[in-house]
């Protein structure tokens, strides 16, 4: 697409009585003043008035401003960018599905709750839970419900508790769902390896700690080898093991968090379930529980007899509703096509070459840029600026400069435990081609940092628009359109 | 496998320049205890062409497809131009990550940053977020924002609120020291204006109440926002009907401090309850407490405009356990439906929308109550769905209408005793006059 081109915002075009939409003539007899009383509004001032020729233009000008999966390899580290599929999309808009009313009763949307039902026991599965929840609309959703879970159990033994260990590489969202949860925060430090400091944690494991929150693989791409011996050690003092299942994509078909003593976790159907991200949602982010968990799950629970699905909202222990209805429903279609798509051997193969690819990138870049852990990695490797900052390049210069190259930049600047990061995660769906374009375009920029650091500040220099003042953004905040006085 | 794209001579140049000998070897950090050591117990893999019989199967179980449908109560179907599915499955929209990359995001960037401008316009107020998960948690999270901003820890619910948003809120507040307290509807179904007053105190976060209710009957947001601030309260006002608000004067405009609700009205289809659309918007003092991401305008050095996502140290990636909220991802492919939707209906489009759910409801409202025996349980206003009371039981007449392919409207006596043999019938712009008609005579002929 041409650089020049601008597209203003709707509220800068159109003209009074223009229209994109008509509705039939109403066909009732009309009431002159069918809401006495109440307080009409005249217009909805500053609302838009345009043609669907310009709808269409409009946001299809936007929709060529954004690089997106379908366009190339989109390494975000711990976001799982993978290739969404196209029937996924046709059968979850499929009518019997999209015109289906969430409060219709159960004999009329039995197929609904079969699609449900049946994803959760894939999930259990994967896994290895006893149960699931489709319920929670997102991961951080998922976080806070599983911490509920936790909470609800203690409770039940008289003992509610007062701290979450939580260690210092997780995402941000972890402390924050435990806060909401109604606990304290305490950070574990890790080790030299990146991974959990056994010795700190028996130390901070008490019995007023509620649970530890893990991510495995951890934010570095690094699997906890002593996951056995962190859940034994958390078990022992009462405690519940929740799993952040943000990178399961490393895990499906090899491994199983149930296997491994986790008592509760969430996946993200928009990571390893190939749901789409959507610009930032919708996701979903079902919940996973052992045994002891179940009796707390959110209302209402989907239950199964003969082949009838049913709703079950007379669950004494519950922690109540988490949210509207039954989940982000056609989000759960999507991913329910996926696990039908791969089969058992996709499923375990999706892993491995999710895992593969990023070992990879890492093998082919060790030595342009620093490794500041060197454990072994999973599905994604996190690399950092240390190299590049003796010629005063930034992480922030290498992913500008890598839009340049036709790529998404990195994770950057996350996990925090990695000054400078560049967190990189391939997924399994890119070619040999891609990753190698990728690769070539990582070592050039590697190689610009020491001869020519101007060409990297600059960047990036194909796009819409040059590096935006975020400061400005936030000091002097313009949240929206406001008419000129 | 289709979806992965390399080939048996790739992997294997690729291991030997890894230095690997195996892509087992890969997963050598894993303890061989637990690992896995069968296949998954998971169907055998369909083709594209299984994968749509197999779908369209279970589908075939939802006997409510092609029924003619009353269904409201916080789930709406309504025009969907076709413009909007059409836009919002371009890759370009469906495909990207949250838009934390500025330079290559502008799109989606510009589409937030007109969906909160939308927002604003429709609530009357100054500043709104990208998006919430939906309606229950969008109270949820106004609830604890109360909480924040005033720092007391009671909140008043109105009875009229969606129940499912009542037990949501009860859900989150659990742990957290907050108090909710109920106030009962009167016989004109609005709030019992002598409970509220007794339920305020110095104590009071929020009045919290839905315009229009649970049972359709638009609210006196004036009164009830006045009766909030007369103890320094925030009055609350929740929308889980989005299209009323091309009507119904702006609950900003009327003394509303936030407004937040359910916006799967604009463009969202049933789905079976999501994923839907929370929203939220407030006055600009609050700015700093609200939840959720927010794009807003900036520019490069250059001087040309672009957008970004901004305030984040409101936001958990930043400040962790001291964020207004842990919400992450959104439902941001949800509110460019909406943006798509409220753009294409335009400022005499949605007008003209709401308009005809407030006449058609009217009218059958009118045809309903002629049915011997059928009464309509309130008094007040309302726009696109009313409660009426029935001589026989819901279940009884409700399965009588499926026989006859009709879902009459929705049972309320499982959520609110107090309103026996009650129901709930919502009429959008989508039924005719023959429908209405057809459900009229049916009740007629089910109640004889």
């Amino acid at each position: 697409m041409i650089k020049e081109i601008r597209e203003p915002l709707v509220f800068e075009i159109g003209a009074p009585g223009k229209r994109a939409a008509e509705l039939p003539a109403l066909d009732v007899p009309e009431k002159k003043d069918p809401l006495p009383g109440v307080p009409l509004r005249k217009e909805i001032e500053g609302f838009p008035e345009i043609s669907e020729t310009e709808v269409t233009r409009h946001f299809t000008r936007l929709s060529q401003k954004n690089y997106c999966v379908d366009v190339g390899i989109y390494p975000l580290g711990s976001c799982t960018m993978k290739y969404n599929p196209k029937i996924n999309e046709r059968l979850a808009a499929h009518p019997a599905f999209a015109a289906s009313h969430p409060l219709a009763s159960e004999d009329l949307v039995q197929g609904d709750l079969e699609v449900l039902k049946t994803l959760e026991g894939m999930l259990c599965e994967i896994a290895g839970m006893d149960a699931f929840t489709l319920q929670p609309a997102a991961g951080a959703h998922g976080e806070l419900t599983g911490m509920m879970l936790v909470r609800a159990a203690l409770e039940a033994r008289g003992d509610a508790r007062k701290y979450v260990l939580i260690p210092d590489s997780a995402h941000g969202t972890n402390p924050s769902s435990a806060h909401i949860c109604g606990y304290t925060v305490k950070e574990i430090k890790s080790n030299e390896n990146g991974t959990i400091d056994l010795a700190g944690l028996e130390r901070e494991m008490t019995d007023e700690v509620a649970a530890l929150m893990v991510t495995n693989p951890n934010t570095l791409g690094v699997f906890e080898p002593d996951i056995q011996k962190i859940a034994a050690i958390v078990h022992a003092k009462g405690g519940f093991v929740y799993m952040d299942g943000a990178n399961m994509n490393a895990l499906a078909g090899v491994v199983r968090p149930g296997d491994m003593g986790i008592d509760v976790l969430h996946i993200n159907l928009h990571k390893t379930f190939s749901t789409p991200h959507g610009g930032g949602g919708p996701g979903s982010g079902p919940v996973g529980v052992k045994k002891e968990l179940v009796p707390y799950l959110p209302v209402p629970v989907i239950t199964e007899k003969g082949g009838r699905y049913a709703l079950d909202f007379d669950r004494p222990g519950t922690i109540g509703r988490v949210r509207s209805h039954f989940g982000n429903f056609s989000v759960i279609v999507r991913a329910l096509c996926y696990v039908l798509s791969l089969g058992p051997k996709g499923v375990r193969e999706m892993a491995e070459i999710a895992v593969f690819n990023a070992n990879y990138i890492r093998k082919s870049l060790e030595g342009e840029y620093h490794l500041k852990y060197t454990t072994p990695s999973m599905h994604e490797c996190v690399f950092s600026d240390k190299f590049q900052k003796e010629f005063g390049v930034s992480n922030l210069d290498i992913s500008k400069r890598l839009i340049d190259f036709g790529f998404h930049p990195p994770t950057m600047s996350f996990p925090l435990i990695v000054h400078g990061a560049l967190m990189i995660e391939p997924t399994e769906t890119e070619s040999r081609r891609d990753l190698d374009l990728f690769i070539e375009a990582m070592k050039t920029i590697a190689r610009e940092a020491k001869e020519n650091p101007e060409v990297l500040h600059a960047a990036p220099h194909v796009t819409y628009v040059g590096r935006l003042d975020e400061v400005a953004a936030a000091k002097f905040p313009v949240l929206r359109w406001e008419k000129k006085p | 496998m289709s979806y992965l794209s390399l080939s048996d001579q790739d992997k294997k140049e690729m291991l030997a320049r890894m230095g690997v000998a195996s892509v087992d070897d890969l997963f050598c950090c894993i303890p061989d205890a637990v690992r896995l050591k069968r296949p998954l117990d998971l169907p055998a893999a369909q083709s594209e062409i299984e994968l749509v019989r197999t779908i369209e199967a279970i589908g075939r179980k939802n006997a409510g497809t092609g029924l003619l449908s009353f269904l409201g109560g916080g789930a709406y179907e309504h025009f969907i131009p076709t413009v909007v599915d059409y836009l919002s499955s371009r890759g370009e929209f469906v495909s990207p990550y949250t838009p934390y990359q500025p330079e290559v995001s502008q799109g989606s960037l510009q589409v937030i940053f007109e969906f909160q401008t939308l927002i604003c316009q429709l609530t009357g107020l100054d500043i709104a977020n990208a998006s919430l998960y939906e309606g229950g948690t969008a109270v949820a999270e106004a609830v604890l924002m109360a909480q924040r901003v005033t720092g007391r820890n009671k909140v008043v619910l109105a009875r009229s609120l969606h129940p499912q948003f009542r037990e949501v809120v009860r859900t989150y507040i659990k742990s957290l020291g907050v108090e909710a307290v109920e106030v009962p509807f009167g016989p004109d179904g609005r709030i019992d204006g002598a409970a509220l007053a007794q339920a305020l105190d110095d104590g009071t976060a929020a009045v919290v109440y839905q315009s229009p209710n649970f049972f359709g009957v638009v609210e006196d947001v004036k009164a009830l926002s006045d009766a909030a601030h007369g103890v320094k309260a925030m009055s609350v006002a929740i929308v889980a009907e989005a299209v009323s608000l091309g009507l119904l004067e702006a609950p900003g405009a009327l003394g509303a401090d936030i407004v937040t609700g359910e916006a799967q009205s604009l463009g969202i289809p049933l789905s079976f309850g999501g994923p839907y659309l929370g929203f939220m918007a407030c006055r600009k003092e609050f700015l700093r407490q609200m939840p959720g991401r927010v794009a807003g305008q900036t520019s490069d050095k250059d001087g040309q405009r672009g957008f970004v996502l901004t305030l984040a140290t409101r936001e958990q990636h930043i400040r962790r356990e001291r964020a207004t909220s842990n919400i992450c991802t959104n439902q941001a492919l949800c509110a460019l439906r909406a943006t798509i939707f409220m753009e294409t209906l335009g400022k005499q489009g949605l007008r003209e929308m709401a308009w005809q759910n407030v006449q058609k409801a009217a009218y059958a409202a009118d045809r309903l109550t002629a049915v011997r025996g059928v009464k309509k349980v309130f008094s007040g206003p309302v726009f696109n769905e009313f409660a009426v009371a029935l001589p026989k039981p819901w279940p009884v007449v409700d399965a009588a209408l499926k026989a006859k392919g009709l879902i009459g409207g929705y049972g309320l006596e499982p959520a609110y005793p107090e309103l026996r043999n009650a129901a709930l019938v919502c009429v959008t712009e989508m039924r005719t006059k023959d429908q209405i008609d057809r459900l009229a005579q049916a009740l007629e002929e089910v109640l004889s």
